[in-house]
């Protein structure tokens, strides 16, 4: 057992990866890393084994924000009743429906 | 499976709710789960659903990790090139699902220290299944076939697993193990189809000896499995052992065939009213002491993994040092712009 490094864990990292030119990067999980760069190459060996990526954001873990899950409802619901916000809301005859 | 050794403790007594305000969190919880949603790491769950991931994932996390050391075994001794960068190739994946699920764990509160520590320490347990030997080449191609096709029977419902990091980490992993099984099969085929008279005899022995440690990696039998029912009730589990089993055995029967080996079960029977395979009795007392730490190789495997652990300290502590030292001068430099 080693106790010297008990305390001294290498940074927790959010990983991001872009499939493919085109589109989002999306969070795939996290990885402990000593600093950026080795961050990046331990995402490859660990998210893109099989080419699944092309471009890759790693994101020390501590700079994430989030919203809070128990405000959930209260944040997002008032967009509830914005059905105009939808194109859907527009009855149009149907000749230029399409629009 | 990997988290067999879950099932091996004893029934949990389910803590009493304090306020009524944890009452109401609780209810809206199992309105959720009754729903069939996902949990996500920052929602609220009980103490007891959070424990009991915890040790799960870091359990499955461990097995894929000690996982490693049987099939390293013969990276410097496979056949040809070929099947050397396979092998490269599966173990690497075991890393990766190891770290795959060591960071799902880490999302319930749990550092990535304390369970090495407890790997380590011989507190937590691993799947017993790796405490056997990998003796022959033949081994390596019947882990994959066995071994890994037990586990995929296991981890393809826990791709539904109600806590959603791990399901997450679970459809990752099923992805890309199909692939370990596949290429087992394949090496075993081409030695039954292409070996000599003691390769295929090489088989056999491998089959013969990894047959019933398989079986057993479902873990008991439901009825004494005493905290399957709370796992069911949470969607953390959602097949149990026995179907899981069943299903296991069914499968490798037919293949079996196709390789033309024997399974080492004389009691083996089509059923045709069950339309499954009745299965002989299995050795529990052998499973207990594995999972117990008396299997052939338990302190052989701590030993090694402890040792590597050890043995990286300097360079994790370097790594470390290394990159404050970066950050300083590049702050310094910063200052004097």
């Amino acid at each position: 057992m080693s106790h010297s490094t008990a305390q001294a864990e290498w940074p927790l990292w959010e990983i991001f990866v872009r499939t493919k030119a085109g589109l989002d990067h999306k969070h795939c999980g996290s990885l402990h890393a000593a600093d950026a760069k080795m961050a990046i190459q331990l995402a490859r060996d660990v998210y893109t084994r099989r080419q699944e990526g092309s471009s890759i954001w790693a994101v020390p873990s501590q700079h994430m924000v989030a919203s809070d899950p128990g405000d959930k409802d209260m944040y997002f619901d008032p967009m509830e009743d914005k059905v105009y916000r939808h194109p859907t809301f527009y009855v149009l005859p149907e000749s230029v429906d399409h629009m | 499976m990997y988290t067999q050794a879950m099932d091996s403790l004893p029934a949990e007594v389910k803590p009493t709710l304090r306020s009524a305000e944890e009452m109401q969190l609780q209810q809206r919880f199992d309105a959720r789960i009754d729903d069939g949603q996902f949990i996500e790491a920052k929602d609220w769950m009980p103490e007891h659903y959070r424990k009991t991931l915890v040790r799960q994932i870091s359990q499955h996390a461990h097995s894929e990790i000690v996982g490693m050391l049987p099939e390293g075994n013969w990276i410097s001794r496979a056949p040809t090139l070929k099947r050397k960068a396979i092998l490269l190739a599966k173990v690497q994946d075991e890393a990766g699902h190891g770290l795959y699920l060591y960071s799902a764990a880490e999302t319930l509160g749990t550092s990535r220290d304390e369970m090495f520590d407890a790997l380590h320490s011989g507190k937590a347990k691993y799947s017993s299944i790796f405490n056997y030997p990998t003796l022959t080449w033949a081994d390596i191609g019947t882990v994959g076939w066995l071994v890994d096709g037990a586990a995929i029977m296991n981890q393809v419902p826990i791709c539904r697993c109600s806590y959603a990091p791990y399901a997450r980490a679970m459809v990752r992993i099923c992805r890309e193990e199909s692939f370990h099984q596949r290429q087992g099969f394949d090496a075993l085929l081409t030695m039954m189809r292409g070996g000599t008279d003691s390769q295929k005899a090489m088989v056999q022995d491998a089959v013969n000896r990894w047959w019933w440690p398989a079986v057993m990696m479902f873990g008991p039998p439901d009825d004494q499995s005493p905290n399957s029912e709370q796992s069911m009730r949470w969607g953390i589990k959602r097949v149990s052992n026995d179907t899981l089993r069943q299903k296991f055995i069914d499968a490798a029967v037919d293949q079996a065939k196709v390789l033309g080996v024997t399974l080492p079960d004389p009691d083996l029977k089509w059923n045709e009213a069950r339309q499954s395979y009745d299965f002989g009795a299995i050795d529990w007392s052998e499973f207990f002491r594995v999972v117990g730490g008396d299997g052939p190789c338990n302190r052989e495997r701590l030993k090694a993994r402890v040792k590597a652990w050890d043995d990286g300290a300097w360079v994790r502590e370097a790594a470390l040092v290394h990159a404050q030292k970066q950050a300083a001068k590049a702050d310094v430099q910063r200052q004097a712009a």
